[in-house]
């Protein structure tokens, strides 16, 4: 990743609040969108990013927070459809060079990755992590 | 002709209530559980589906891969478009309609796939807009999506335009007066038809015109 980016994140609950931590700790410049205030509260004392109160669905809110001059935009809320409306607005209406969007519902996923939005999907990727773990310790019991 | 509305409340109730003909078939889909109880109650010949519409098992559910129209009407823009998006590049649903909540999104809506894009905001204030400015007009009529008004409105005595011919009267150039109705008789003007008080007029024109154009033919700001 090039050093210093501009990157939006929609959603500080534990993932959002978490890469807004880490991403601006690594020297990036983070705006993080909310609708609740207290959302906030996650950010640690190593977030040197702007934290905005707002509903990321308005168009005004992505317009304030500059969206358009972004480099990334990470959409982290909890609802699956509110993350890939945003992370298609942000990709089509404001040109954001790297869009991606949590998902949870694997069968939605498959469908928005077809049409060329980059997706993270916990659900597939925790299933992954235990298939993969499973597989580790059935090594080791038959050597 | 296989339609499924997602949406509830009243606006679902009535509309399954209206689409529920012998040529037609309405799938209904809500949230709320009770709703679809007193729904399939109430609607006989209507399939009644529980659960998020934008859900693609939910979908499958609702035969959504035979269906020629998807509605999509919760007071939630995000699941509006996710729920027509899933209906076209998964079901392939050859037309989906949105309601639009921001009207901000309409344009954005059809941008992303969605056939039809609608906001009920931009519709109820377009028209509390004409009818306040302009008690002569008894008739607005967006067609084709919109992107045209059709208007009636009558000319008043005072009307800057009575008496003069089509042809002296400076319309913009995407606008049309297509029909005039005098003493109950259609007329169908051409340049040099002479307008006078108490014609009935009807207009073509692209909706950021309208209030100018009726402006210009009934002299009221």
């Amino acid at each position: 990743m090039a050093k210093f980016q501009y990157i939006v994140i929609v959603g500080c609950g534990r993932l959002g609040s978490a890469l807004a931590n880490q991403l601006s700790k690594l020297g990036n410049s983070v705006v993080v969108i909310d609708r609740h205030q207290s959302s906030f509260e996650k950010l640690s004392s190593e977030f040197s990013g702007f934290q905005m109160e707002g509903d990321a669905m308005e168009l005004s809110t992505l317009h304030q927070a500059q969206v358009k001059k972004a480099d990334c935009f990470l959409a982290a809320t909890d609802n699956d459809n509110v993350n890939l409306t945003v992370a298609q607005i942000a990709k089509t209406l404001f040109n954001v060079p790297t869009v991606m969007a949590r998902i949870f519902d694997p069968a939605r996923d498959d469908v928005y990755r077809q049409f060329g939005i980059e997706t993270i999907c916990p659900t597939a990727l925790s299933s992954q992590a235990f298939l993969q773990a499973l597989e580790g310790q059935n090594r080791e019991n038959n050597s | 002709m296989r339609v499924i509305v997602i949406g509830s409340g009243k606006m679902l109730y009535f509309l399954a209530k209206q689409f529920a003909t012998a040529e037609q078939h309405v799938t209904v889909i809500s949230e709320k559980q009770t709703e679809c109880t007193q729904l399939s109650r109430q609607l006989d010949s209507t399939l009644v589906i529980c659960g998020d519409g934008s859900d693609p098992k939910v979908l499958n559910d609702a035969e959504a891969f035979r269906a020629d129209v998807l509605l999509s009407l919760t007071p939630y823009d995000h699941n509006n478009l996710v729920a027509c998006q899933i209906a076209d590049k998964m079901f392939g649903v050859p037309k989906t309609i949105a309601l639009v909540n921001d009207p901000d999104n309409t344009e954005l809506f059809r941008k992303l796939g969605v056939t039809v894009a609608f906001s009920a905001t931009k519709i109820i204030a377009g028209l509390i807009e004409q009818q306040t400015g302009f008690q002569e007009i008894t008739n607005l009529v967006p067609v084709a999506n919109g992107l045209v008004t059709i208007t009636e409105t009558k000319l008043p005595e005072e009307s800057p335009v009575v008496g003069k011919s089509l042809l002296d009267i400076p319309l913009p150039s995407n606008a049309l007066i297509a029909c005039l109705i005098r003493d109950d008789r259609v007329i169908i003007p051409r340049g040099q038809t002479t307008l006078q008080a108490q014609d009935k007029v009807l207009v073509l024109t692209q909706p950021e015109n309208a209030s100018k154009v009726l402006s210009l033919l009934t002299g009221h700001e």
